[in-house]
């Protein structure tokens, strides 16, 4: 929200390439990344990319939708299921 | 009584107020709709003649999404969040805060009551 409209949308360099890379060879590999700070942009869309929740990676399929989130907004880092109930013990 | 965009009846306040018991209609742009149509901000609603109440309804109609156009966008932003499974997604379908706040304590108008917590929970 904050971020200047000139500079447009924060993604990692080596990322970008390595996308544009894989749509040039048609070939739909899942890009593994560590990059979750970079913006989904429309050039992902189609593409699965494996990003990096801190222990593993998960895979996103990026859809239209996504364009203009964050990659890390898709693989959780925290993984809670709840406590333990009573009786299971 | 006039009757604007569809099922709003605002009563006899001034129009600046009246116009603001519109869905999608605070203070301000009530006060920016009003300087557009070039109303008086002070006129009572019952006042207003026909032309003016015109002016102001197209205007509204045109320009503004309110009411069930509003609600339905709303709803949808919210929906297409929770489809794409991103973060604030999850957080809608949990009944969490969105944006970041503390869930220790507090949190209450996003959680509800407590101890209800399980029954909310899909």
């Amino acid at each position: 929200m904050a971020r200047s409209v000139k500079k447009g949308a924060y993604i990692e360099e080596k990322l970008l390439n390595k996308i544009l890379a894989s749509r040039r060879s048609k070939k739909r590999e899942v890009i593994k990344t560590w990059s979750r700070r970079s913006t989904v942009v429309p050039e992902m869309v189609g593409l699965t990319l494996a990003v990096h929740n801190g222990k593993k990676f998960i895979p996103v399929f990026i859809t239209e939708n996504m364009v203009g989130c964050k990659l890390g907004e898709f693989a959780e880092t925290r993984n809670y299921k709840g406590h333990t109930s009573k009786g299971k013990k | 009584m006039a009757r604007i965009t569809g099922v709003e009846v605002p009563n006899n306040k001034r129009v600046e107020i009246g116009l603001t018991y519109i869905f999608g209609i605070g203070r301000s742009k009530s006060k920016q709709i009003l300087n557009e149509v070039k109303v008086d901000i002070n006129k009572k609603i019952k006042d207003l003649n026909p032309d003016e109440l015109s002016r102001i309804r197209k205007y509204i109609e045109n320009k503004e999404m309110v009411e069930g156009d509003l609600r339905k966008d709303i709803s949808q932003n919210i929906k297409r969040l929770m489809d794409i499974n991103c973060y604030r997604g999850r957080r809608h379908k949990r009944g969490l805060p969105v944006r970041g706040q503390r869930t220790k304590t507090n949190a209450r108008t996003r959680k509800g009551p407590r101890g209800s917590m399980i029954k909310k929970r899909k």
